[in-house]
């Protein structure tokens, strides 16, 4: 209390978990959940660290993971999308329909999953500015409109992939799936185009505030196209992986995944705020890795599926619950000295 | 006006501004061109389209019948609207269904002295899950879009471990007569389904709620929690009234549903959707602050006659979803459009410009049809 040192008193009173901002209190938090999954696992006779149950962990985070990649895009710049699970149907369907178990198919195949989805993103994109749709009900009607086309034209499993591309789905090097470093290359990549390039900052500014943006000399229309281009391309990736991991395409796999609200939740639990504007995707990946090692965890431990979407449930609200009132972090901050003063006062 | 803070000349009567402008024919008809006039509209061009396609639908009975079996989702409709007016999302609206019907199936059985307290264990059910939400909401500032989803999770997750995911228990006949059968030897339509008379029961509460001053509150609310907090409401309770509302309505679905649709763990999956779609086609705007009650009911009734129509139309089950999808795209863009561009006439019913002031208008009551109420919210 006699310090001479004079600092301004909402510094000095703040605890430890005050000062962390949410990016850091979500890897604080999975730390947690990987400690009190390892005393689990323990419990049961077997250790979270083995090779095998890491690789198994990683596996989880891939699929959601790359979903949750451009799920966060579309959030940040102040939109939703709920097309992804039958964006990632299509994508099987597709890849499955071209490559029909053809080794030379795979690029075509590739390309065509990849490019119809971007086609699907851009409607959704076009439908959210042109139209001024609100994003939750542009892409729930999208998702209706392909959910009816594959339920009309694809009764059961249809393609299938050639034996060299169920290889990425399958191949690990030591521990780590093959699938998980391409969807960490790809959050890298979105990193950098978030924190580095001119469409990244555009895309937190029309998040932030659509009008501001739009009176500063900002073209409003192009990040929210194309933040719904790459959500949906990412989707197709996870449709494209998931095809390799089955070896046919269907059309019902991505609606099994339940992708478009636990994608949204991993979204959340990663510390993004839900209207846009703040948020990152390292803090997503957090997430998402959460929500693989619970999953782990309660499947070593044999727990009911049912009983699992009930502490899914519990966590995911009681998770954000934790950070829903801190800080959430923004771009670079420009002026370091006025920082805390910023953030502190910032609720959601 | 002018005597504002001036003790010699008090604002009279005369100063206030009018109540209305215009005629009631030029109210309604400005009521029509609003998103939630307009589905009144649509709604009654789907009907015309499903009777011309089956001219049975038209009699009396049939109407009736296909009013009581939409009674359900237009009864979610209106209790989405209350959460959605508010500027927030309810999804837990399927489980709490799964949950109320799981529960008159197991609890009730043939036990017919049993109905009166497992109906209040119910309703007690819905407030609770109501008041879970909105707290969760409001007070821990988690949104509600990740509250309602936790909750939905949380609650057909456990309905669907404690009855196995196969359809358990049957209540007794009594308790599903509430929602199969009705009033008998009403003149016209030969039976009354409870169902309708439900749904209109709920329907004059929603409306009167929502001219009372929590419905006011509430619209203030959503528009912009801040100014209404500083105008004195209290946002966490106003808003969690909604949720309490949303899944009683919720409650009541599922004692409807136990007779229409039986018991079973997915009864009312993916009705949050359904009911969300509707009150987005009835002209409501999420994020909160604009529409009116009665036109959610109608979206939720338009839908329904939509599946209808294609069902007559014998369009194969499976296109129903991409219908649906260009339907609400559409109809959002265009109500998207007419909320922006302002409650106003079409040009040529406009009254000319040079028209010096509005007539006085004469002393009506405000009229319970479509007309006042859609434009006012």
């Amino acid at each position: 209390m006699s310090t001479s040192t004079v600092s301004p008193p909402t510094q000095r009173r703040a605890p430890v978990v005050r000062r962390l901002d949410t990016t850091q209190l979500v890897y604080v938090a999975l730390l947690a959940v990987i400690v009190v999954g390892t005393v689990l696992t323990a419990m049961s006779g077997r250790s979270f660290f083995s090779s095998g149950n890491i690789a198994s962990v990683l596996t989880l985070t891939s699929t959601l993971g790359f979903v949750a990649i451009g799920q966060t895009l579309v959030i940040l710049v102040g939109s939703l999308d709920l097309s992804v699970p039958y964006v990632i149907s299509l994508a099987s369907i597709v890849g499955g329909g071209v490559m029909n178990g053809e080794e030379s198919m795979i690029v075509p195949g590739v390309l065509a999953a990849l490019g119809v989805c971007a086609v699907v993103g851009l409607a959704n994109g076009l439908v959210v500015t042109g139209l001024g749709v609100h994003g939750f009900i542009a892409t729930l009607g999208m998702g209706l409109i392909i959910s009816g086309y594959l339920a009309s034209n694809y009764q059961g499993n249809y393609g299938s992939a050639p034996r060299s591309f169920q290889l990425v789905g399958i191949t690990l090097f030591g521990p780590v799936p093959l699938s998980t470093l391409i969807m960490l290359g790809c959050a890298g990549v979105g990193v950098l185009m978030l924190n580095r390039t001119r469409l990244g900052h555009h895309i937190y500014a029309v998040g932030g505030g659509r009008e501001v943006s739009r009176m500063s000399g900002v073209r409003t229309h192009t990040p929210v196209v194309a933040a719904h281009v790459l959500c949906s391309v990412l989707a197709g990736m996870a449709g494209l992986l998931l095809l390799s991991r089955t070896s046919v395409g269907s059309p019902t796999i991505g609606n099994q995944g339940g992708y478009d609200l636990m994608s949204i939740a991993a979204v959340v639990l990663g510390g993004t705020l839900l209207a846009g504007g703040r948020g990152s995707i390292v803090g997503t990946i957090g997430g998402v890795a959460i929500f693989a090692v619970i999953d782990n965890v309660m499947s070593v431990m044999e727990i009911n599926s049912f009983l699992q979407d009930v502490v899914r449930g519990l966590v995911i609200v009681i998770a954000v619950a934790v950070y829903a009132r801190r800080a959430i972090p923004r771009r670079a901050t420009r002026f370091p000295d006025r920082a805390t003063a910023v953030t502190i006062g910032d609720t959601p | 006006m002018s005597g504002i803070g001036t003790a010699d000349a008090p604002a009279t009567r005369r100063d206030a501004l009018p109540e209305h402008h215009g005629s009631i024919t030029r109210r309604f008809l400005g009521g029509l061109v609003t998103p939630g006039g307009a589905v009144f509209v649509l709604a009654l061009v789907l009907f015309a389209a499903v009777v011309a396609s089956n001219p049975a639908f038209g009699e009396p009975d049939r109407m009736v019948r296909f009013l009581a079996r939409s009674a359900p989702i237009a009864i979610i409709a209106m209790g989405q609207y209350f959460v959605i007016v508010a500027g927030e999302f309810d999804l837990s609206m399927g489980a709490v269904i799964a949950t109320q019907v799981v529960m008159a199936g197991n609890l009730i059985g043939q036990d017919d002295s049993r109905i009166l307290p497992v109906l209040v264990a119910m309703l007690a059910v819905g407030v609770l899950v109501g008041l879970l939400n909105g707290m969760a909401t409001t007070l821990l500032g988690v949104p509600s879009f990740i509250v309602t989803l936790g909750m939905m999770l949380a609650l057909s997750g456990l309905v669907f471990y404690l009855t196995g995911g196969a359809a358990t228990g049957n209540p007794t006949d009594n308790f599903r007569s509430i929602g199969r059968s009705g009033v008998e030897d009403v003149p016209v339509i030969d039976l009354l389904p409870y169902p309708l008379v439900i749904l209109v029961v709920l329907a004059v509460f929603a409306v009167w709620l929502m001219r009372r001053p929590y419905g006011r509150t509430l619209i203030a609310t959503g528009d912009n929690p801040s100014s209404a907090a500083v105008s004195g409401a209290t946002v966490w309770w106003v808003k969690t009234r909604a949720f309490i509302l949303s899944s009683m309505s919720s409650t009541v679905a599922g004692i409807i549903l136990v007779g229409q649709a039986g018991v079973h763990p997915s009864v009312g999956q993916g009705y949050e959707f359904i009911a969300i779609t509707a009150v987005v086609l009835g002209g409501v705007v999420l994020g909160g602050g604009r529409g009116w009650v009665l036109s959610a009911a109608a979206g939720a009734i338009a839908l329904d006659l939509l599946f209808t129509l294609l069902n007559f139309r014998e369009v194969p089950s499976t296109w129903r979803d991409t219908v649906q999808g260009v339907i609400i795209i559409a109809a959002v863009a265009l109500s998207g459009r007419a909320w922006r561009s302002g409650n106003k006439l079409p040009r040529m019913l406009r009254r000319p410009e040079a028209d010096p002031e509005p007539p006085i208008p004469p002393a009506v009551p405000p009229p319970a049809t479509g007309s006042q109420s859609a434009g006012t919210p």
